[in-house]
């Protein structure tokens, strides 16, 4: 058991005791430290202009590997054993700008200038971690940034350009910035990224560490079998993994957590691998991290994947997060259901396996007992001739919370519906499956008579509610004509389906 | 994109000339962090944090307030509502009816009702929800709908009639009537309301406010703490957007803090977080319009009756000139012989609606495009045609609607030249094709003019002031009454002096606005800050380089036209030297170095009793094409292609103006498609954060997007170097997304009908839209069948 957070701040090791756990890593920055060059623009995760990026040991802690991630919302606690890097630290000894930095000064990338060290650190990951990104990566890596001055073309240039400056700035003592694409590429460490990883190997421990403060308390365990015996013996507790929507609790509703457990350090969890029949995603892994093993498989999620929230929240937040919190619009669920994915519950020391579909009770409430929670994700693997798809309908492509989300798996034998699963998120008080339009659905020619029986039915299924995303009308008119694009997708419509298609 | 300079070419350059692409001048503090806005000023000895304490209801008497728990929460250092203001209980710019605590009535849900000052933030916050407060509703009305038909007015209904509408309707051969209506928009400037009170010695204030006119801050603190403007000084480097939310609203969070630190004689600073910001503060007015216009066979309009019906809000605040603005573009780039403009300006339950970009101009032009895209459809006539057969004339049909004669008039040649640039006729013709293969998805095109009227139709702010300091070493201190809010208005000012001074940009010290430097500054708004400030700055740069040049020829004994200032360098008849030095010898020679300048906007006369006159100087012109794909089974849109063609008159920076165009332009097509403001039936705003309101993001920027700024297009009228104003007029470009997502809908019928659009065009909306079509188009089967 330690007390003591550790943390990597421009090359000096930081040590917190007895801070309160649920003070956010943007408010250490503002209040406690004076750097004032990370902006709070929301508190929510929404606007990025919160951004910083923080590096960890890669898997085989030979290198960093950076992710911008929203400080906003981030628990001070959860920076231990890791290296945070703000907008101040990017410039060199000598005050010159970092090339991330020079682009956009010379693109001129920033008017007001509020949103800016916010998407400088979006753009810093980026430099660090891809080489020749497309407007594509751009747009997806800055998702989570808002500007409301520039309409984005003059940032969109500096991400092109910021490549440019690298041999000029690089100056003798290298600063440990100057060496672009480390993690991305086979080039040689730099030594100064070598001292962070010398660094952080220093800080890596395998104990507990319990932060308390006043009343509240804070635990992060880095054994499976602690943690469970610590929901078990908390089974009150908050249990924290990306903090992308407990962070909100504090900061939003002012709601205090008396003890925080934290699922991010637990090794076992952090772990996923694939059998013949399915993918096995620990409850810790990320977002970032779990979705290209799902595309792998499913490649018809990328883009549900890729308007997941935004970059940043998708490095904070788990899979295992997103499914346990049990938001009726959370965008993984509908299709996760539609695939038959289940998932492992813990209690100490006994396992169940469940059904994500028989998971969701009511209205946040599911069938998890205290001092249960969710350690594993089983995704079963696409079964021969399956078709998946899943479709989100909200106002802004990216970084938008649905309005409605339908997901669909079949598999037709004879042209005859032999399996079918419908799943939607946003219509119902959970995450539910269509049972009334499976069946009509069911043994049936795949035609359009039958789908359109299936779009019918799909009012018997749900009674959607109206509300700012969107009124109860449109989900129901929706939810029928994301079934109708699906028959379309999948019984050889030649035509477009899909707007997006012609704006990237 | 043409962006190039126009830096001449023989002689050496300044850095930083006009017409060059100088950078912000905050540029590398805006990347590295160390730019700072009011939140990042270090903090005095002692600062307390202040919250708001908000009503819960629309329209309600308050019977009791019971604030003994916020009094006694931890941290709580004071507590304050209306009865403990020693001076005026009010903020409103305009008129006094914008209480800063409601004391006995609350009129909309969000509105100031106390506030408390607490040690920490989140002390300061959490005690705020502490309050007991006992309400009495009262009825309440949260549309203009329902205002129009109540005859709830916050000001009077306003009329500029033209010719005889009514008559020259009856003779119309073609007549059309409805209704459209469009949503308002929140300003989401990405760093929130904040103000800092800091005590000074004998009562005295200074007030770090986020505001565009710190000289209205200045008196409505002055008037809340019973002081006079001299005991108040407020001071403002940068905002971080504000884009008309911190025009009039600012003075209000500045009030609560001075009102809290008036009290405890210690600073406080009151920052909003984003919710109550957007609850509390004030957004672009949302419209019902009715149309009744009539036109011949050529599209041409006969006569047209617009009837403009804006929800203003509670309060007057700045209502009576944006719908005054509404007003004077509801012709937007058409000539309109016969018309009666109608604004009411209706009195809601609901946040008083405020200053955005445009100031009520922008929805003034939505009415008339689409009552021009209304006639185009049902003479199925390209409505391309339509608007150029409308356009203003050159030599005749050239007189709007409130009497000014348009003299600067290149709307036919610019959109011709876009027409061309852009290809539209081939676009128009292949997306017809295409739209006939695909049953799902259909595509749209629309061009749309922008005719924008410069200057403050309140004819006394057309002033400004303006501070120059020059030092021993040659380096200058520059002081004017405008703001920055990322505008790069303080570069271009910069440029203008560096110009005229003919030194380098860096020697130019670019200062903070500040009501004890320039009094009596009007709000840095309606495009006008380069226009006002930069002359301003030119006439105090001129004034003391006029000393210089008397003193030269003096103590050179040449002829005062044998002075010369270039590139840094003075030339004096035959001698040759550095700037600095000039300088220096003047000081010796006891020469003021210091001077103000003041301009005022020459030509302007406007009487507002009849509407008319002359209320702009210029106008600035532009013109955008839009192409967009629909889904018809979901109303996903996405904007495929834009081009824009804007006039900045002789830029003073190229690369400023540039991103003033297509950042409007981007925030234009929020406001017409993603930016949804969304209330209950209880008057609460339920879209108040970006987790629900949905600004433009990287993706939301056309993959295909052309700018190009009008080739040598001096400003006929002699501004500041013959440059435009370009702060507001790109937005409207953004109409033409509008109508390009109307154009689609009305695809799926064959361009028979014309689709009911309402804006923002959030699939939801496109989907009623083309329910709506869908159902008329059936109808329309059973009657000839």
């Amino acid at each position: 058991m330690t007390d003591t957070i550790r943390f990597v701040l421009d090359g000096n090791v930081v040590t917190l005791r007895d801070v309160d756990p649920t003070r956010t890593v943007l408010q250490y920055l503002r209040e406690d430290r004076q750097r004032t060059g990370t902006k709070e623009g929301c508190a929510e995760g929404d606007c990025g202009a919160c951004t910083v990026v923080v590096a960890e040991l890669s898997a085989d802690r030979n290198r960093l590997q950076y992710r911008a991630i929203n400080s906003c919302i981030q628990f001070l606690p959860t920076l231990d054993g890791k290296e945070l890097i703000t907008v101040e630290s990017l410039a060199a000894d000598d005050a010159q700008l970092h090339p991330v930095q020079q682009a956009m000064v010379d693109c001129h990338g920033a008017q007001c200038g509020f949103c800016t060290p916010g998407f400088v650190m979006s753009l810093f990951a980026v430099y660090k971690t891809q080489e020749n990104p497309s407007r594509k990566d751009i747009d997806d890596a800055l998702a989570g940034n808002l500007c409301r001055c520039t309409g984005y073309r003059p940032i969109i240039d500096a991400a092109k350009k910021m490549y440019e400056y690298g041999s000029e700035i690089s100056s003798e003592d290298q600063h440990w910035m100057n060496c672009s694409f480390s993690s991305a590429t086979e080039n040689a460490i730099e030594p100064s990224e070598m001292m962070t990883v010398e660094l952080l190997r220093s800080l890596a421990h395998s104990q507990t560490l319990h932060v308390q403060h006043g009343n509240k308390q804070y635990f992060a365990p880095t054994s499976l079998a602690e943690f469970a015996q610590l929901v078990e013996k908390h089974p009150d507790a908050c249990i924290l993994a990306g903090g992308t929507d407990v962070g909100l609790w504090v900061t939003k509703q002012f709601r205090d957590l008396h003890t925080v457990l934290y699922i991010g350090n637990v090794r076992e969890l952090h772990s996923a691998s694939v059998n013949r029949k399915h993918l096995d995603i620990g409850a810790a892994v990320t977002l970032t991290d779990a979705m290209p093993l799902i595309i792998e498989h499913y490649p018809d999620l990328e883009e549900l994947f890729l308007r997941f929230a935004s970059p940043p929240i998708r490095n904070a937040g788990t899979l295992g997060g997103n499914i346990a919190n049990a938001s009726p619009i959370g965008d993984t669920m509908p299709v996760l259901i539609a695939i038959g994915t289940t998932i492992i519950l813990r209690k100490g020391s006994k396992t169940r396996e469940i059904a994500l579909d028989d998971f969701y009770l009511d209205y946040q409430k599911t069938a998890s007992k205290p001092g249960e929670f969710v350690e594993r994700i089983r995704i079963p693997l696409p079964g021969k001739n399956q078709c998946v798809r899943t479709y989100k309908l909200s106002k802004r492509f990216d970084q938008d919370i649905s309005a409605v989300c339908g997901a669909y798996a079949l598999r037709l034998k004879d042209r005859r519906v032999d399996h079918v699963r419908v799943a939607y998120g946003g219509v119902a008080a959970i995450p539910k499956r269509a049972q009334e339009c499976e069946k009509a659905l069911l043994g049936k020619e795949w035609t359009e008579e039958t789908v359109r029986a299936g779009m019918a039915a799909l009012d018997t299924d749900y009674s959607p509610i109206g509300d700012m995303r969107a009124s109860k009308e449109y989900r129901q008119l929706t939810t029928r004509n994301l079934l109708y694009r699906f028959w379309l997708e999948s019984s050889g419509y030649e035509g477009e389906t899909n707007v997006y298609n012609y704006s990237r | 994109m043409s962006t190039t300079t126009r830096a001449s070419q023989d002689r050496p350059r300044i850095v930083g000339a006009v017409g060059t692409s100088v950078t912000h001048d905050s540029a590398s503090l805006h990347v590295n962090g160390g730019a700072q806005y009011t939140d990042d000023i270090t903090e005095p000895r002692g600062l307390l944090h202040a919250a708001l304490g908000i009503s819960t209801h629309a329209h309600a008497l308050i019977k009791k307030i019971d604030l003994s728990a916020v009094t006694a929460a931890e941290g709580v250092v004071a507590v304050m509502d209306a009865s403990g203001i020693p001076g005026k209980n009010d903020f409103g710019a305009v008129v006094a009816d914008d209480p800063i605590f409601s004391a006995s009535v609350v009129q909309y849900v969000g509105q100031p009702i106390f506030a408390v000052a607490a040690d920490t933030v989140d002390a300061a916050r959490r005690a705020a929800l502490l309050a007991k407060i006992e309400y009495e509703d009262l009825d309440a009305i949260l549309d203009a709908d329902k205002a129009v038909k109540e005859g709830s007015f916050i000001l009077p209904t306003e009329t500029i009639k033209t010719g005889d509408s009514r008559s020259a309707l009856r003779k119309s051969k073609h007549r059309l009537s409805g209704r459209v209506l469009l949503g308002g928009q929140d300003q989401f400037y990405l760093e929130g309301q904040i103000a800092i009170a800091v005590p000074r010695e004998d009562g005295d204030f200074l007030i770090y406010s986020s505001t565009q006119h710190p000289g209205e801050v200045q008196h409505a603190v002055a008037h809340a703490i019973g002081k006079l403007s001299k005991d108040v000084v407020v001071e403002c480097r940068r905002m971080g957007g504000a884009f008309g939310g911190k025009e009039s609203q600012p003075a209000l969070f500045a009030c609560v803090a001075a009102l809290l630190a008036n009290k405890t004689g210690r600073a406080v600073k009151l920052r909003l977080d984003r919710d109550t910001d957007m609850i509390v503060t004030g957004k672009r007015h949302d419209f019902i319009i009715d149309y009744d216009v009539g036109f011949d066979k050529t599209g041409r309009i006969n006569a047209v009756e617009l009837t403009y019906a804006s929800r203003c809000g509670m309060s007057a605040d700045l209502s009576g000139a944006i719908n005054d603005r509404t007003m004077f573009h509801s012709d937007n780039a058409y000539f309109l012989e016969n018309a009666t403009i109608v604004s009411h300006r209706c009195k809601t339950h609901t946040v008083s609606n405020t200053a955005f970009r445009g100031f009520g101009g922008p929805q003034g032009m939505f009415g008339i495009e689409y009552v021009v895209d209304e006639i185009a459809r049902h003479l199925k006539i390209d409505p391309l045609d339509v608007r150029k057969r409308n356009f203003y004339g050159i030599d005749d049909r050239n007189v709007t609607p409130y009497k000014q004669k348009i003299e600067d008039n290149i709307i036919l040649e610019l959109t011709e030249q876009l027409e061309e640039s852009s290809d539209y006729r081939a676009r128009r013709a292949e997306i017809r094709a295409w739209n006939n293969n695909s049953k799902i998805l259909k595509r749209g095109i629309a061009l749309t003019p922008v005719k924008f009227g410069i200057s403050f139709t309140a004819t006394h702010l057309n002033q400004a002031g303006a501070l120059l300091h020059i030092y021993t070493d040659g380096t200058v201190h520059l002081n004017h009454g405008g703001t920055e809010m990322g505008q790069g208005l303080f570069t271009k000012v910069a440029q203008v002096v560096a110009e005229e001074l003919q030194i380098d940009i860096d020697r130019i010290k670019i200062t903070a606005s500040d009501t004890s430097k320039v009094p009596n500054a009007s709000a840095t708004a309606a495009s006008s800050g380069s226009d006002l400030n930069g002359k301003a700055a030119q006439n105090a740069a001129i004034a003391i380089k006029e000393r210089l040049v008397a003193f030269a020829a003096e103590h050179f004994g040449t002829a005062p036209d044998a002075v010369v200032f270039e590139n840094n360098r003075v030339k004096v008849g035959k001698q040759d030297l550095a700037f600095a030095e000039l300088v220096r010898l003047a000081y010796m020679a006891r020469t003021s170095l210091s001077a103000t300048g003041f301009y005022k906007t020459p030509k302007i006369t406007y009487d507002r009793s009849t509407f008319s006159g002359r209320p702009f100087y210029y106008y600035a012109y532009g013109a955008a094409v839009s192409e967009v794909i629909i889904d018809t089974l979901t109303g996903e849109n996405r904007v495929i292609r834009a081009d824009l063609l804007h006039d900045c008159g002789k830029s003073i920076n190229p690369a400023i103006d540039l991103g003033q165009i297509e950042g409007a332009f981007i925030q234009g097509v929020g406001w017409l498609t993603s930016e949804e403001l969304w209330w209950n039936e209880k008057g609460e705003l339920k879209t108040h954060a970006p987790s629900t309101y949905k600004i433009p993001t990287c993706s939301d920027l056309p993959v295909d997007f052309r700018v190009t700024m009008l080739e040598s297009a001096a400003n006929r009228e002699a501004t500041i170097h013959r440059s435009k104003a370009v702060g507001e007029p790109p937005l409207m470009l953004a109409l033409s997304v509008f109508h390009a997502v109307k154009d689609a809908i009305a695809s799926i019928d064959g361009y028979e009908q014309s689709p009911c659009l309402n804006a923002p065009t959030t699939p939801e909306c496109i989907l009623h839209s083309i329910d709506e079509l869908q159902s008329r188009m059936t109808s329309e089967e059973r009657k000839t069948g």
